[in-house]
């Protein structure tokens, strides 16, 4: 059974749909990766798993769970985080905070989790008491996605996590994404950097006006020549 | 010249800190409703004869009566929330403040009702000023801003340390990331209720304190809070302090020059310059 399942899903955001029927799985201890050009519905599909868009058609399956109507603060408990692409922080409050803002939903004592995260960002750890707002954007994604972790979710959510990110920190979050994949957290992931994501991807797919193009492992859809011309650049 | 100065800013802080508390909770509420509350002023009003009648009606020490009258002036609110606020939150901002003008208006006509268009007093009895150094400072102005500054540190101890507190900030940053880290937003409004109606009634029993009960005080107040809270920064609200103290002194010293009825005037100017100059707020960052 997959982690979460998309099963020809249609939807969007009360007007036209955006999603016309899209089919997508990601297996536990899987990087999947989506890829597509702009108006591809690639950040929408991603919020309609974590119930941000209205589905019309279809189905979300979670672990054996149908989520398909489940309500965001319902799928954080589950085990799902999501990072948005924008606006990602909090930016008025210290990243300390930011960081208890990202637990708030659990009860018991996450102090634990917390220490693990600052080991993966060492970064934020001299930068806890400093506002969100006033951190570099790399550092500020840090901050979204060790927010993100703090529920030590199974399926961690990630919309263009590099998108406007230098190169060297593009490379540095990349990183840390193999490196949350390699402690047991599933990654389902929109990104432009398609090259590079598709590279560390176990398998990847690419949409086209809201629906399934191509769908193979991260190393076959750099192999293949048509994706390779159409999105990749050539 | 000087301590007449000196004199007017003692004054402006006291009238500041009663600014101050009605601000905050405006400010509050801006920042997680999007919503200006016109009715705030009301409130204050509601919360002062509350207070009134638990001073003459039942007797009791004015701490006591206040305590009485930030109960029922926060049941109120949330009431009024829950029942006419919460179902209009979906529609267009304007209809949501046309509302609240329209609660502003029951709540002072049912004040005006109960207990009369007349002024009145919490105590007959009379207040001999203490003199500091050449100023003249009334025990209940003291009183005022002893009290202010201890709801503003408890206020502060609840943004900064509670949860709820934090969610309350979490919401005014970033609505959308409050929601989606699982934060329950109708919980947080109703906090922010209790908050800023509590202010508020404060705010309101403070002025009656420093000079008369008036079915109509509160709103005749509340063009300097909503002064205040833009000066700071709507939605911000440590800058609302910051902006009922400026506010307030800048409204006493004004009377150096113009007659006192002009205080609001002065308010109203200063919000104006405010918006052309530095439409965020003294804390603002520049557009």
């Amino acid at each position: 059974m997959s982690l979460l399942s998309m099963t020809r899903l249609r939807g969007g955001y009360g007007g036209a749909d955006i999603l016309n029927g899209i089919d997508l799985r990601v297996e536990a201890g899987e990087i999947v990766v989506v890829v597509g050009p702009n108006g591809a519905g690639k950040s929408t599909a991603m919020k309609a798993v974590f119930g941000l868009v209205d589905i019309r058609e279809g189905r979300l399956v979670f672990d054996g769970v149908d989520i398909t109507r489940l309500r965001s603060d319902r799928l954080a408990r589950l085990g799902i985080s999501y990072v948005p692409q924008e606006s990602n922080v909090f930016a008025s409050m210290t990243v300390h905070e930011n960081l208890e803002m990202g637990a708030f939903i659990r009860r018991d004592d996450f102090s634990g989790q917390l220490a693990r995260v600052y080991d993966i960002f060492p970064p934020l750890k001299e930068k806890r008491a400093s506002r969100a707002g006033s951190l570099s954007g790399g550092q500020r994604q840090m901050v979204a996605i060790a927010r993100a972790l703090m529920l030590e979710p199974r399926l961690l959510l990630l919309d263009e996590p590099t998108a406007g990110l230098s190169p060297a920190f593009t490379e540095l979050i990349f990183e840390k994404i193999v490196e949350i994949n390699a402690g047991g957290t599933s990654i389902l992931m929109v990104e432009q950097n398609a090259k590079q994501a598709l590279g560390l991807a176990h398998r990847g797919y690419v949409l086209t006006l809201g629906a399934n193009r191509y769908e193979d492992t991260g190393a076959n859809l750099l192999a293949n020549r048509e994706v390779a011309e159409m999105f990749l650049g050539g | 010249m000087v301590l007449e100065i000196i004199q007017l800013t003692v004054y402006g802080i006291v009238l500041g800190s009663i600014i101050s508390l009605g601000a905050i909770g405006l400010s509050l509420l801006y920042g997680i409703l999007r919503f200006a509350h016109f009715a705030h002023g009301d409130v204050m009003t509601v919360g002062a004869y509350l207070a009134l009648a638990g001073v003459t009606g039942l007797g009791l020490p004015i701490w006591a009566a206040s305590a009485l009258a930030v109960g029922g002036g926060v049941g109120l609110a949330v009431l009024i929330d829950q029942t006419l606020y919460r179902r209009l939150r979906r529609t267009a901002p304007v209809i949501l403040l046309i509302a609240s003008v329209g609660i502003a208006l029951i709540l002072r006509s049912l004040v005006q009702f109960v207990w009369g268009p007349d002024t009145q007093v919490y105590t007959q009895e009379l207040q001999m000023p203490v003199r500091l150094l050449g100023i003249r400072l009334k025990p209940t102005q003291l009183q005022i801003v002893a009290g202010a500054v201890i709801l503003v540190v408890i206020l502060h101890l609840f943004l900064t340390r509670t949860r709820t507190g934090k969610a309350m900030r979490a919401m005014a940053d970033n609505p959308e990331l409050a929601r989606i880290v699982g934060i329950d937003t109708e919980l947080v409004v109703v906090w922010t209720w209790v908050i800023g109606a509590a202010l508020a009634v404060a705010a309101g029993i403070f002025l009656g304190m420093d000079t008369r009960l008036q079915p109509t005080m509160g709103w005749h107040i509340l063009l300097p809070v909503f002064a205040a809270a833009i000066l700071g920064g709507i939605g911000k609200p440590y800058g609302a302090i910051v902006g009922g103290m400026v506010v307030g002194i800048a409204s006493e010293l004004s009377t150096m020059v113009f007659p006192p009825v002009y205080k609001p005037a002065v308010a109203f100017a200063l919000m104006v310059v405010m918006l052309l100059v530095r439409p965020t707020g003294l804390f603002g960052a520049p557009r």
